[in-house]
């Protein structure tokens, strides 16, 4: 019920920006455009899935943005050796998930809160990147990796399908899964969670784990669409993931709401990104509206839990 | 009608025609009262009677309520809690509303800080108010400890303590007495005796009887969130009262059959727990007890005797390591974990239910099933389906009164929460449960029912561990009756020999080994 009404806010919110653009500008409602928002989104969009999960279990990860990076330095690197494409995404999303490892480890075993620990390795994994590549960007791919990211399978972009993959593999986890109750329990309840015997630190691990495999997706993607791989790609990219997810109903205390929520904020600040650059907003004061949409949708999700109660 | 009529002069509190709506629950239907100036008035009932609802709209936590309130004659329409806190209402919370970050002393004066010069805080002027509060009430704390340290009767204390600090002129309490122990009940009373004599109006919510019929002038019973009626003490008796509540005769709990316990089924030797950095060096010393399959052992002591230590020792969720030997059916069951206690069979039905029992984020369903999430699985996918008809098996089992386990937990009241906590419980197959304070906040009826049920959960052969704030339902409960005193087992008394007199005097026999540091 309340779920519902949330993301019937979101919805509505959606088609008020929708509307708002299309009349503002006559290049927005186009099919290519609207495609071209889908896709642009879907990068932030695969973050931001794993980004939920984390979110759900009331930690944060501020490091996806440099993750991104480096699994995508490491993975171009490996594609100019000529490693075969599905190796390279293999051992991109082995990378990732070894960071979002490293990250849920400090965390659970270490205690020490999720977002001093994401801040840390945020700068490490930008500086690793940096260091990997001497600043230098890595391009030219085979054509069979260029497609993941500008490719299209029956039409519909890769990225797109990408996207939808792993918004509908984590919808299942979570509401058909052991380990999907338990993020819920984790976030919702830690005490309780650990009162009632469930693997509190395995599970929020795992989260953080998912978030990194899905970083390195975005990077994957990214790459693939760029043709190039630079160690400062993703710079400030958190930004967007987070927004999604908040956007996207899921409660920053942990513990409430899901991707399909995510799904919606994702395509909102794709649409919102869009519409400013085709308006010739410039690209400094987009950092400021972004900045203000994020605080106004946690105020909102506030103004309604004290609604409710 | 009478409604209609104008006050007499000396109502401080007026309720005309209250109703407000839950979804899917009318907790109050047309309650219309008159609570008299300097009165103590005991609001009874049954758990979702709507006592609580209707002391929740007069102190401002409520305010989307239909029909009228008055208060010192006047219609008033409470924004919030601050308003009705100005307005001279002040409300003891049953659910504890303390901040565990801050001292006792802030939590009292929080939002109502001393300030000194400058307009800095003067912590001092606060902790020593507080100090005086809590002498009044002959409360041990210190004002400059965290609240977060404290157990849940030092927690309630505060709690009053906060409310007394605002000299209202109209006090809720709100079974203040769930949580604290025969003696600290009995000095809570003599304040508020001094403090009606003050002219305090006092509205007071209570499903114990000897309280209520020991402490008001009058008492009005709820049920199914309708008043039903409203009479001075002295013309009533407690049965009666009960009678209105239930609205059927209860049965005494200690009228039971006698039970035959089985097999050695638990053994404790020696069990200790230590504490780091306090003057009593130990939270348990050498504690020894054995429970047999089918048999229910009470821990009866004071405040800080240790009897929620030791639960949590069995439980394996102590803060620090406890030494000692612990054997359940011949295997040994010290735990460092719930997760592994959980595996060989031990659970813990926690003292706090709404900060360590409770998924206020899962519905009803979900929080029954968390724990047996793999009996619903199959091949690591949950079958909705078959964990719903787990859910609902488990909730007619122990009598969990809901029309939709999709609603939220917190949409159901205190006893039936305990239920679906139980129930939770018991879906893992426990050889062993333990009950710290299962009953605190639980109303009459479902107190029986509750009763019941262990009995019966106790004759298919589980081992029981039981601790309570009220003796009565220790005598009423237990087989045996284990008295701890600050740390140390003072003496073990069987059904036969176990009495109120007899387990005060084992509780307060303070032993001599390592008083001191």
């Amino acid at each position: 019920m309340a779920e519902g009404l949330k993301r019937s806010a979101i919805l509505l919110g959606f088609l008020g920006v929708v509307a708002a653009l299309s009349v503002s500008s006559p290049a927005f409602l186009t099919p290519t455009n609207l495609l071209n928002i889908v896709r642009q989104s879907s990068i932030h969009g695969i973050m931001a899935v794993g980004m939920t999960l984390v979110i759900l279990t009331s930690g944060i990860d501020l490091s996806v943005g440099s993750a991104l990076a480096l699994t995508g330095v490491l993975a171009a690197s490996l594609e100019h050796r000529g490693w075969p494409v599905p190796l390279v995404v293999a051992a991109a999303l082995l990378i990732g998930s070894l960071l979002g490892l490293a990250n849920g480890l400090v965390i659970t075993k270490g205690r020490v809160p999720p977002f001093v620990v994401t801040l840390g390795t945020m700068s490490i994994f930008r500086g690793a990147a940096h260091l990997f590549t001497g600043a230098q960007p890595i391009s030219g791919f085979s054509p069979a990796f260029r497609s993941l990211g500008a490719g299209t399978v029956l039409r519909i972009p890769v990225p797109i399908i990408l996207f939808v993959l792993s918004v509908v593999a984590a919808a299942a986890l979570l509401r058909r899964t052991r380990w999907g109750r338990y993020l819920y329990a984790v976030g919702g309840n830690l005490q309780a969670a650990r009162l009632s015997g469930i693997p509190v630190e395995r599970c929020t691990t795992t989260a953080y784990v998912l978030c990194g495999l899905t970083a390195a997706a975005g990077a994957v993607v990214l790459t693939a669409r760029l043709g190039a791989a630079e160690s400062i790609a993703g710079t400030g990219y958190e930004l967007d993931v987070i927004a999604s997810v908040v956007i996207g109903g899921t409660s920053l205390a942990g513990g409430r709401g899901g991707v399909w929520g995510t799904l919606l904020g994702a395509l909102l600040i794709g649409t919102i990104n869009n519409g400013m650059n085709l308006l010739q907003i410039p690209a400094y004061f987009q950092l400021v509206v972004k900045g203000a949409i994020i605080i106004a949708a946690v105020l909102l999700d506030r103004l309604r839990i004290a609604a409710d109660s | 009608m009478h409604l209609m009529t104008p006050l007499p002069a000396n109502v401080a509190v007026s309720f005309r025609r209250l109703s407000k709506r839950f979804p899917g629950v009318a907790a109050l239907r047309d309650v219309s009262l008159d609570v008299l100036a300097g009165e103590l008035h005991a609001v009874v009932g049954e758990n979702g009677a709507g006592k609580t609802t209707l002391m929740r709209c007069l102190c401002g936590a409520i305010t989307d309520y239909e029909g009228e309130m008055l208060v010192g004659g006047r219609t008033v329409r409470f924004r919030g809690t601050t308003d009705a806190q100005r307005a001279g209402i002040s409300v003891i919370h049953q659910e504890l509303n303390l901040v565990d970050e801050i001292s006792v002393a802030a939590n009292i004066f929080l939002g109502r800080e001393k300030l000194g010069r400058l307009g800095l805080l003067d912590d001092r002027a606060m902790e020593q108010a507080a100090g005086r509060l809590l002498r009044q009430l002959q409360c041990e704390v210190a004002p400059r400890q965290r609240v977060g340290q404290l157990r849940v009767g030092d927690r309630q204390l505060v709690e009053i303590a906060k409310a007394l600090s605002l000299d209202a002129g109209i006090l809720i309490m709100d079974e203040p007495t769930s949580a604290l122990t025969e003696a600290e009940a009995v000095r809570l009373f003599q304040v508020i005796r001094r403090l009606r004599g003050q002219g305090v109006t006092i509205l007071y919510i209570s499903h114990k009887m000897d309280e209520v019929f020991q402490l008001a002038d009058r008492i009005s019973v709820l049920r199914d969130g309708q008043l039903l009626r409203t009479v001075p003490r002295a013309e009533t008796t407690p049965r009666e009262i009960t009678h209105l509540m239930v609205g059927r005769q209860i049965e005494e709990a200690g009228a039971r059959q006698p039970r035959t316990p089985g097999d050695l089924l638990l053994e404790v030797r020696g069990l200790s727990l230590p504490r780091p950095g306090h003057a009593r060096k130990w939270r348990l010393r050498n504690v020894s007890f054995s429970l047999r399959r089918g048999e229910i052992l009470g821990l009866a002591g004071l405040m800080g005797a240790g009897r929620s230590e030791l639960l949590e020792c069995l439980f394996g969720c102590s803060r620090q390591a406890p030494s000692g030997t612990i054997v359940l059916e011949g295997r040994p069951a010290l735990f460092r974990r719930p997760a592994d206690a959980m595996c060989a069979g031990i659970v813990l039905v926690t003292e706090d239910r709404k900060r360590l029992g409770i998924f206020a984020n899962l519905d009803i369903a979900g929080n029954i099933t968390l724990c047996t999430l793999d009996r619903a699985s199959r091949l690591g996918w949950l079958d909705l389906r078959r964990e719903r008809a787990l859910a609902r098996q488990a909730a007619d089992e122990l009598g969990v009164k809901t029309p939709d386990l999709a609603a939220p937990i917190t949409s159901l009241s205190g006893g039936n929460q305990q239920k679906v906590i139980l129930g939770r419980w018991l879906l893992t197959r426990p050889k062993l449960l333990l009950l710290d304070d299962p009953t605190r906040g639980v109303d009459v009826g479902a107190k029986a029912d509750l009763y019941r049920l262990l009995d019966r959960l106790c004759r298919e052969g589980l081992g029981m561990i039981v601790t309570s704030s009220e003796l009565p339902e220790l005598l009423a409960l237990c087989d045996r009756i284990l008295v701890l005193c600050e740390g140390h087992a003072t003496g073990e008394l069987g059904r036969g020999e176990a009495t109120e007199s007899r387990i005060m005097e084992l509780a307060t026999d303070r032993p001599h080994a390592d008083q001191v540091a």
